[in-house]
């Protein structure tokens, strides 16, 4: 027993080396690494177009609402499931936002929180089947997914109903106003330097507080580089943003959503539940885990964000139609799986799938600028997300 | 450790024996030993199974029954073993189980391997269908199939569902499979467990017209009187190795006998010294009935009744089957079967656990017998699972304190001596006695009063096991109630203090640590039996 006791080391955090460490965490860094040469490839292959201002804006505007479904689906893949409705329910609200708008002259104010009560309801019938029923999730949401397209062409009639007010419409395509004046949207990059400054802020006290306990993991030199590269790279964005129109309201929607998506994912109690689920359900259940109501609660907050999603949609369409949404559940679902979530659940980061967004984001919008025809692009699509889930189940095996 | 194997070999198993009686036999296992990563499963068995005889194996579980069936079926192909077999007069190489299978060794085992949606006539030709360049003779197959059900003694339609049968007659099915691929040596593995009296009868009667016909079968059973009904000959293994041969037909033999040869093991001082004094009872279980989680009509707890004092260890023992893991999932929370009802008593006064919170709010802890399936999230690393059943308590307002984590992992690393690189290791890692611990650690965090344990030391190394049973040991010296169910009965004699006995649902008898014994424990399974 004595020799035993001497084996275990004082500290809570191993002391690895850089090298140790880089291995066991190249996943994450492959992903964003990934994502740094796709938009350098693009941008050198479509001569500098890619980071225009412009094109940047677009970028973010174009993919905000699969980034803001991706959140939910993520916990929705984490605990084990999926749901392929969320397309439909985008075109079914935007639907709902049509008629009740542009036909009956509703506010968009109550229509915006009638949309999203919708979506909640939506997706807590479907996670009722899934959770309580044990139903598989992939059958429902296969139902949900015919119900609501059906039902949004019901609704629709066929046409398309627009435009929409143009307060509705800022929801999309609105930026933050500037009280400068000049052409550079100094309020935009005051407002991205502090948040600049304020995730710094957080990092480094966090890492302090990680040394008072002794429980650092991370080597420094990559915790400096790690927050350098995010300060530099979170400037120069709002830059290129500040010298076009300023930040786009979605965007600070989006962020904000980012932020408290991945707090809840990883510092709460419900995230970690939901991670425990997805990684055995069983065992999760029988050390007092709710399962069954966390995979409920998992689907109907899937549904208000894809009604958010589909809100910020038909506010930049401008117009409701009943194609709207066709085959985001599939962008959305690639996300999460470029991102690193494990199609058998408990594996996955809200980042990681932000960051596969945006890699199918930029594949679309560089292909596109390119002139790649929309047959090929599907295809290059398709062999990116088999390459990224080949790339994760390669290094699952060598750790 | 001393080399006990020859010992038992040269004065209770005589080579000369065998040598006269090879003539005839038709299995010969020689010298068959096979190891697992830290645990030797077989020690130098030797096995003689004579022409149309049907012989009896029995022993503890755990003794190496089913490793050496597996190793004769070619579950266990040759390579993977040490030792020779020789069938019908040649030695046999298996590769896998269509080898063995082929030479006409078929083997039974307790789970059937039925496909529920599929027919008679389709299960018995499963893999092995009448049929010409690929397309199968369905008349042949059923007037086949109408012969073999015959030959069973089972007058069902070769068309009906294997669902919609009874386990006794899907047994019959099982061994009407084995006919038609012509069988010379039947190996059932528990056939009886499952099924009513009636049935067992039928399946022993059965059993013996093949030997009639030059069949020969190995029974593996629990039940020692089916065995000294039917069997010309039985082996005893206990701990990997066979200690006994008894030829039932030369001598007079009774279960007494055999029982004996089964458990006749010295406990020396594997299980440390525990110093705690019971007290007051804190729990109690009361009237305790359960249906089956699918079968609701199966009553599979009887009206059972327990206690166990503050600083007390329990055990329950019983076979395997007997109702101790169902009994236990049900009172944590109804986490198994249906139809429950009884009541619960935490000092004295009744405590709700229909839910597995309630249980656990209760003061219960339940240490779950398969670890991997449902004790730990194994991708997940140590601390995630430490603090898996208490995440209130390194949480404040649902947002988890990282540092308070880590720390309380430590804590427990420190305390059950968890041997890791760090907490952030991920528990797939983990040997089996350090997963335990983690699991152990997760249930310790939760702060319970009564600790369910059931088999804590299942498939771990020994060194391993006596660290668990000083864990066990501090927990009641601390005042904890701790209720172990093991098959193993020296663990359950050497870290209880008082033993009650389930046997088919129902508590069939208790006593004393004192007064126990493990010939008396298995002498009240098989009474109850007869009952």
């Amino acid at each position: 027993m004595a020799q035993d006791s001497a084996t275990i080391p004082t500290s809570g955090a191993p002391h690895v080396s850089l090298g140790t460490y880089i291995r066991h965490n190249i996943r994450d860094y492959a992903l964003l690494l990934s994502l740094i040469v796709i938009m350098v490839f693009f941008e050198v292959a479509t001569n500098g177009i890619l980071f225009r201002p412009v094109n940047i804006t677009n970028l973010v505007l174009q993919n905000s609402y699969i980034v803001i479904m991706a959140l939910g689906m993520l916990l929705i893949i984490v605990a084990g499931h999926i749901d392929l409705s969320v397309g439909s329910i985008v075109a079914f609200v935007g639907a709902l936002a049509g008629v009740l708008i542009v036909q009956e002259h509703w506010n968009f104010g109550l229509v915006f929180l009638f949309c999203i009560a919708f979506g909640a309801v939506a997706g807590a019938a479907q996670g009722f089947f899934v959770a309580y029923l044990k139903i598989p999730a992939f059958i429902v949401t296969l139902a949900g997914m015919l119900v609501f397209r059906g039902l949004s062409l019901y609704v629709l009639g066929g046409t398309s109903y627009g435009p929409f007010p143009t307060g509705f419409q800022l929801l999309a395509n609105g930026f933050i106003p500037d009280f400068f004046g000049a052409t550079f949207k100094w309020t935009s990059m005051l407002i991205g330097t502090a948040v600049a400054a304020i995730i710094i802020f957080f990092k480094i006290r966090e890492r302090f507080n990680q040394q008072k306990h002794d429980l650092a993991e991370e080597p420094l030199p990559i915790f400096i580089g790690r927050n350098v590269l995010i300060a530099i790279g979170f400037l120069w964005l709002t830059y290129l943003l500040a010298s076009s129109r300023g930040l786009p309201n979605v965007l600070v929607i989006m962020f904000a959503l980012i932020t408290l998506y991945a707090f809840v994912a990883t510092n709460t109690t419900i995230g970690r539940r939901i991670y425990a689920l997805g990684g055995n359900e069983k065992a999760a259940r029988l050390s007092g885990i709710r399962t069954n109501r966390l995979t409920f609660y998992a689907f109907l907050n899937m549904g208000v964000l894809a009604a958010l999603a589909g809100l910020v949609f038909t506010a930049r369409l401008n117009s409701a139609t009943p194609q709207a949404g066709l085959g985001f559940e599939l962008d959305v679902i690639a996300a999460c799986f470029i991102g690193g979530a494990s199609p058998t659940g408990g594996v996955g980061k809200i980042i990681g799938a932000v960051i596969g967004a945006f890699i199918v984001g930029v594949m679309n919008n560089g292909m596109s600028i390119l002139g790649v025809g929309i047959d090929l692009q599907q295809v290059i699509k398709g062999l990116v997300l088999l390459a990224a889930v080949c790339l994760d189940v390669y290094y699952k095996r060598k750790a | 450790m001393p080399e006990i194997t020859g010992f038992f070999t040269v004065s209770q198993f005589p080579y000369l024996e065998v040598m006269s009686e090879r003539m005839d036999a038709i299995l010969e296992m020689r010298g068959i030993s096979k190891s697992f990563p830290g645990v030797k499963a077989l020690k130098d068995v030797n096995l003689s199974v004579k022409a149309g005889e049907i012989h009896g194996i029995v022993g503890e579980n755990g003794a190496g029954k089913s490793t050496l069936m597996k190793v004769l079926s070619g579950v266990y192909p040759h390579g993977s073993y040490e030792g020779e077999i020789h069938f019908q007069g040649e030695e046999r190489k298996f590769r896998d189980i269509a080898d063995s299978e082929h030479i006409g060794i078929i083997i039974i085992h307790q789970e059937l391997a039925l496909v529920p949606l599929l027919s008679i006539a389709e299960n018995i030709f499963l893999g092995n269908e009448i049929a010409t360049a690929g397309v199968i003779d369905w008349h042949a197959a059923f007037r086949r199939t109408k012969e073999l059900l015959k030959k069973v003694g089972l007058n069902e339609s070769p068309q009906t569902q294997i669902d919609t049968i009874g386990v006794g007659k899907q047994q019959l099915v099982e061994i009407a499979k084995a006919l038609s691929k012509d069988v010379k040596l039947l190996i059932l593995d528990e056939p009886t467990a499952s099924l009513n009296e009636s049935d067992s009868d039928a399946l022993l009667a059965l059993l013996k017209e093949f030997r009639a016909q030059g069949i020969s079968s190995i029974l593996i059973s629990h039940k020692l009187n089916e065995i000294l009904k039917v069997a010309d000959n039985v082996t005893i293994l206990r701990d990997g190795s066979t200690v006994d041969h008894l030829d039932c037909r030369a001598e007079r033999i009774d279960e007494n006998r055999i029982i004996k040869s089964m458990v006749g093991r010295e406990i020396t001082d594997r299980y440390p010294e525990r110093h705690a004094h019971p007290s007051d009872v804190i729990f109690e279980v009361r009237d305790w009935n359960v249906h089956h989680a699918v079968h609701a009509d199966r009553h599979l707890i009887k009206n059972v009744n327990l206690n166990v004092r503050k600083g007390e260890v329990i055990g329950i023992a019983g076979l395997m089957g007997a109702g101790r893991t169902e009994f236990a999932m049900s009172v944590f929370g109804r986490s198994y079967g249906q139809k429950i009802s009884g009541q619960a008593l935490m000092h004295g006064k009744p405590v709700d656990v229909s839910t597995i919170n309630r249980a656990m709010d209760a003061g219960i802890a339940y240490v779950t017998e398969d670890r991997k399936s449902y004790g730990l999230v194994l991708i997940d690393d140590i601390k995630g699972n430490v603090s898996l059943a208490n995440l209130d308590g390194i949480s404040k307002h649902t947002v988890v304190d990282a540092p308070r984590e880590i720390i309380v992992a430590n804590k427990y690393r420190k305390d059950l001596n968890i041997r890791c690189s760090s907490v952030f290791q991920q528990t797939v890692n983990l040997s089996g006695g350090n997963q335990q611990k983690v699991v152990l650690s997760k249930w310790l965090f939760t702060g319970p009063e009564v600790l369910i344990l059931d088999e804590p030391t299942r498939g771990i190394d020994v060194g391993a096991k006596y660290e668990i049973y000083g864990i066990i040991n501090a927990l009641a010296e601390s005042g904890k109630a701790v209720i172990l169910i093991s098959s193993e009965m020296p663990e359950l004699l050497g870290m209880s203090d008082r033993i009650y006995i389930m046997n088919d649902g129902r508590i069939v008898g208790e006593m004393p640590v004192e007064e126990a014994s493990q010939e008396k424990i298995m002498h009240t399974i098989m009474k109850s039996w007869e009952d």
